[in-house]
């Protein structure tokens, strides 16, 4: 239960971790771009590169990438076995009578794996460098222009900064309620599917009581203190555009560019 | 019978990597019927500790018996959690069922009890801890008062039975006739069913009323393990750890202090009205 870690940040002095949420937001979104764009496996070789160059920046070890690669391994397995079986080509490698291998099916997964790797990889680099607080910060600022448009981009953000707040929390609660129902007799481990969900109604029952406590809870303690929403607020880590940012932002789109110039040219 | 714990060393992981030991090398022996009383500074491993006491934890190093059953062995757990009940901190934030009485009935029913089995250990259970069985088997467990709340939650866990009954702080955030009431009942519990009772306190003041024996917790470590008027005789010690006495102590320190000779034992009100009283026939 402990172990789930959802955008694990580490915390750093790198110049990655130092940018402006906003530009790292940016440059993510422009990362993602680049791996779409790619057409033929080889010219993954671009996002690759500046997927490392960030790495070395960032002063980040590869072991957290493969930490956050560890989930989707089955997916990724398994797209690469359906690409496998359900890619037509010419070019056969083995023949299995039945099933044959093909040197374009195999290009074809190892394609859509290399996507699937790079883009969990970029997108673990932003919640890697950037601290909950600074991402909902730079998406609040990013999306407030769509407020013309009545959209609550004030309220989205303080939502999911509460959210994230309260992870470890609830795990820490879920763990203590499983504490004391197991030692009541509650077996949480034997039964078929339909008995194990059944017993988990009295952790959650639990739960969802002390969740909504502590919603109110907060929500006494945030007006307490003057909270009225978003208008008027300001902050105490004002968001600035610096000039690494500004340089962080070229260096993205000069790698776009050149990719498109090697997909026009090739 | 008794609970033996023999060189008992634990420590958390996290991520895979064990974390320094919480617990190291405990060594002691709980007697049926004793009120064992533990104290120690907030981290000192208390809860670390009587988390073992049903196997919600378990160590490689050291062994934990209750009435004989190892506590390491998988299989000897079921039957030690039906002997140990376990009252955690706010047990009330445990309260799931719809009505009290199922509430109560969730440890029996778990136990494979039949019908009227849980009915009468459901009553027997409301009624200790003073709740009355009309009055609130069918309300919700979440429309009672915080004391109530909290003596529902505890009868959830007496409705199992235990031998051994351990509770983590059961009285904290509790106002003061609450607190009397679970202290009472604690003692109910002891002098009419010879529960064996241990409990996690701050309160100084409860501990050396009620307990026999007294564990104190520092750092991980046995720091004293005796009878309350042994431990608290040890003021001095006590509060460089960072602990408190009682404040019949505390008073007898002062009289020591300004001249007046009183035995360092002294640690309740009874203790210093008995040695009142004799120095007054002696005059
Ligand atoms: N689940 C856990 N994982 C890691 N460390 C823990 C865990 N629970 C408690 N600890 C650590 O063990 C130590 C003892 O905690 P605890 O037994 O709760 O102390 P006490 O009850 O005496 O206040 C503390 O330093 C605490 O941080
Ligand atoms: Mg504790």
């Amino acid at each position: 239960m402990r172990d789930i870690t959802l955008g694990q940040f580490v915390a750093g002095n790198s110049v990655i971790h130092k940018l402006d949420p906003r530009s790292k937001i940016g440059m993510m979104i422009l990362y993602i771009v680049m791996t779409f764009l790619v057409k033929r496996i080889y010219f993954f070789a671009i996002p690759l590169a500046y997927l490392i160059i960030e790495l070395i920046l960032s002063g980040i070890s590869l072991r957290y990438i493969l930490n956050a690669l560890k989930p989707i391994r089955i997916l990724l397995i398994l797209m690469f076995v359906l690409n496998l079986v359900f890619t037509k080509g010419e070019n056969v490698w083995l023949d299995l009578g039945f099933w044959q291998i093909t040197g374009e099916a195999v290009l074809q997964s190892c394609f859509m794996t290399l996507r699937i790797i790079l883009l969990v990889a970029g997108a673990s680099m932003l919640t890697l460098t950037t601290s909950p607080l600074a991402l909902t910060d730079g998406l609040e600022r990013l999306l407030s222009p769509l407020k013309v448009f009545r959209f609550p981009a004030h309220e989205l953000a303080m939502m999911m900064t509460i959210a994230l707040r309260f992870i470890p929390t609830l795990m820490d609660e879920s763990d203590k309620i499983r504490s004391a129902q197991m030692a009541r007799g509650a077996d949480f481990e034997s039964g078929n599917v339909f008995r194990r969900v059944k017993s988990m109604i009295p952790i959650l029952i639990p739960l969802f009581v002390s969740s909504f406590r502590k919603a109110d809870e907060l929500a006494i303690a945030m007006e307490s203190r003057c909270y009225h929403g978003g208008e008027g607020r300001t902050r105490l880590h004002q968001l600035r555009f610096r000039l690494p940012d500004l340089i962080a932002i070229l260096v993205t789109l000069l790698f776009v560019a050149s990719l498109i110039v090697v997909l026009v040219l090739f | 019978m008794s609970v033996v714990v023999n060189h008992l060393t634990y420590a958390y992981s996290e991520g895979g990597k064990p974390l320094p030991p919480t617990l190291i090398d405990l060594n002691f022996t709980i007697e049926e019927g004793e009120f064992l009383g533990i104290i120690g500074h907030t981290g000192s491993g208390k809860s670390t500790f009587v988390k073992h006491l049903n196997g919600l934890i378990a160590s490689e190093k050291g062994v934990v018996t209750v009435d004989g059953h190892d506590l390491s062995e998988k299989s000897e757990r079921k039957i030690v959690r039906s002997l140990v009940g376990m009252v955690f901190q706010y047990p009330e934030y445990q309260l799931f069922a719809e009505t009290v009485y199922d509430d109560v009935a969730f440890g029996p029913k778990n136990m494979k009890c039949d019908e009227a089995e849980i009915k009468k250990r459901v009553v027997r259970a409301m009624e200790l801890v003073g709740l009355d069985v009309d009055r609130f088997s069918s309300r919700s467990p979440f429309e009672l008062s915080g004391g109530e709340r909290r003596r529902a939650a505890i009868a959830g866990v007496l409705a199992m039975e235990p031998k051994y009954l351990v509770l983590d702080e059961p009285m904290a955030g509790l106002d003061p006739k609450g607190r009397e009431e679970i202290l009472a009942l604690l003692e109910r519990l002891r002098r009419e069913n010879g529960c064996t009772i241990i409990m996690i306190s701050h309160s100084m003041d409860d501990i050396a009323r009620h307990a026999t024996k007294v564990l104190v917790l520092e750092k991980g470590s046995v720091y004293l393990f005796d009878k309350p008027e042994i431990v608290f005789s040890h003021a001095e010690e006590l509060m460089s750890i960072g602990l408190s006495v009682p404040n019949v102590t505390k008073i007898c320190i002062e009289m020591n202090r300004r001249g007046v000779p009183i035995p360092k034992t002294i640690c309740t009100e009874n203790a210093f009205l008995n040695w009142f009283k004799e120095g007054r026939k002696h005059a």
